[in-house]
């Protein structure tokens, strides 16, 4: 293929080699040195991902969890450019500046539909392992020439303004890669299997309502716990799903899918486990409380939860 | 005795510990108890932390917000509504909510997201909206309305996505079963994810004018000029 998803990450790396080495050179911050390494093993584990052995992945991955847990990580102060300096700017150019940012889903979905599968001279265009990444990847760096195009910024320019978002991201772009790969280590370590025995130790077997409540809540509890519902799902169907509900109770398979996901997916909107949905953007919004994000959203959740235990036990009582 | 590493995870929230050590250190120790050596425990995490970089794809998108917002992207986005007088915070919310979610249901989960989406045009706009009914904000509300801007933005792509046949939660379920000699239909999974995808709309929308209602208690009555 011409257009690979290691491309991708490779400019993602770039991106955040570039942040790190303004943060080895300024001054300002005192934890310059540890916080600018910190960055730049992210960027080699984004650049060289594949090419590096597992094990010096998993020991740069862990070093900068070290980083982070000894506070080595340190936000730099950024001297914003003054509200006047950018109503000046934005006087300018008005609502053209949309443009770029509306660039980046539109030229995604165009590319993910319109060039998957698509030849050249014999070569596949866009990586059919994961299209949609490559098409935005591609997307974004369309984007990024037509934002430094319109706003006469330069590339120097694009990376300062990148390392002020990321720094005020921190320790929390981490996460989620982290948290994937908690799951994969669970599963290799039989998590599952002992969860599922306990869970099923303590259910009335007879009751097809307690049997959906129990589930449904686990779901939600699981998915809180591991800040993912895909990472809960086969633990309570194998607990749960398939031995009660499908075998037992005759349940639609198709039912209980749709509805399990969406009782996890109540449960992601009240963890701070997810971080990349909860607590990354209370950061990108500047909130004061961490917390904030989730605490909006807990009533819609717990309304959701009930309705879909409703829901399920009415499916499965009825027969549909 | 795996359960060790769950019960390290509960503590280590509990008391507030960086996630993102409690998370490895948990793996660790998870991975030590169930009788792995340490060199594959590493070489699992190593290999898992490659295969997720595409978790971090949001780092792409950073140069063309940054360079946006610098020449003033936020207080475009405010000032177009803070000029249109009818909007409210709920509505400009449920609407970003309704076009989240439908957009999530057809497979465009690229429409949204919080550093391309909610951080530039949503939360502006919804706090355009109050600032031209209101005046000047309070920080109170301020922090309120951008809690709930990013909240609209995960409870659309939420409950939205699932109903797009080719999403992850969906092959992973599909395959889950096939795996277990059930037979499953992708298709019927993701049209049984409409009933809960609307009851989660209307419940977020009514929430949404109720926080105008409130918003109208406590800061209604005269505008102050903007400062």
């Amino acid at each position: 293929m011409i257009f690979s998803v290691e491309m991708i990450y490779v400019l993602m790396g770039i991106i955040v080699l570039g942040c790190s080495l303004y943060i080895f050179a300024d001054p300002s911050n005192s934890r310059r040195f540890t916080t600018g390494s910190f960055y730049l093993i992210y960027s080699v584990t984004l650049m060289f991902g594949k090419l590096i052995p597992p094990f010096y992945t998993g020991l740069l991955a862990i070093a900068m969890v070290v980083i982070i847990a000894s506070g080595g990580l340190k936000k730099s102060v950024h001297v914003e450019n003054s509200l006047q300096d950018r109503e000046e700017r934005r006087k300018k150019l008005g609502g053209k500046l949309f443009i770029p940012a509306i660039l980046i889903p539109i030229l995604t979905l165009l590319g993910a539909k319109l060039l998957a599968g698509v030849k050249i001279g014999g070569k596949l265009l866009l990586d059919p392992s994961n299209v949609t990444m490559v098409a935005l990847g591609l997307a974004c760096i369309i984007a990024i020439l037509a934002a430094m195009w319109m706003t006469r910024g330069t590339p120097a320019a694009a990376v300062k303004e990148s390392r002020r978002l990321l720094e005020s991201i921190g320790w929390a772009v981490l996460l989620p890669q982290l948290l994937a790969t908690l799951g994969t280590i669970y599963t290799n370590a039989g998590v599952g299997k002992v969860v599922s025995k306990g869970v099923t130790a303590i259910i009335p077997a007879g009751s097809l309502f307690w049997i959906v409540v129990i589930f449904c809540i686990g779901m939600a509890l699981f998915t809180m716990i591991m800040g993912n519902a895909f990472a809960a799902f086969p633990v309570m169907a194998a607990g749960i799903a398939i031995p009660f509900l499908i075998n037992q109770f005759d349940a639609n398979p198709n039912h209980i899918a749709a509805i399990s996901m969406f009782a996890g997916y109540c449960g992601t909107l009240m963890t701070p486990m997810a971080a990349n949905f909860n607590i990354v953007p209370a950061a990108l919004l500047d909130l004061k409380d961490k917390n904030h994000v989730i605490k909006v959203q807990v009533p819609t959740a717990l309304a959701v939860l009930l309705f879909n235990i409703i829901l399920m036990y009415v499916l499965v009582s009825l027969d549909v | 005795m795996v359960l060790i590493g769950v019960l390290l995870i509960i503590i280590g929230f509990l008391f507030r510990i960086n996630s993102a050590v409690v998370v490895t250190v948990s793996a660790l120790v998870t991975g030590m108890i169930a009788g792995i050596p340490v060199k594959d425990i590493i070489t699992q995490f190593g290999e898992a932390f490659t295969t997720n970089r595409y978790m971090s794809i949001l780092i792409v998108t950073l140069p063309v917000i940054g360079l946006l917002e610098k020449n003033g992207l936020q207080q475009q986005a405010a000032s177009i509504v803070s000029k249109i007088k009818a909007v409210t915070v709920g509505r400009v919310l449920t609407m970003y909510l309704l076009i989240r979610e439908i957009g999530a249901a057809l497979g465009l989960n690229s429409l949204g997201g919080h550093p391309q989406t909610v951080r530039p045009l949503v939360a502006p706009m919804a706090e355009g909206a109050a600032e031209a009914k209101y005046g000047e904000l309070p920080e109170k509300e301020r922090q309120e309305i951008r809690a709930h801007a990013a909240a609209a933005d995960n409870i659309g792509l939420f409950f939205g996505e699932d109903i797009f046949v080719a999403v992850g939660a969906i092959l992973l379920m599909n395959g889950f079963f096939e795996q277990n000699h059930i037979q499953a239909d992708p298709i019927a999974m993701a049209l049984w994810g409409i009933p809960t995808a609307a009851f989660a709309f209307i419940v977020h929308a009514i929430r949404l004018r109720r926080m105008d209602k409130k918003m109208d208690r406590r800061l209604g009555g005269q505008k102050k000029p903007l400062g």
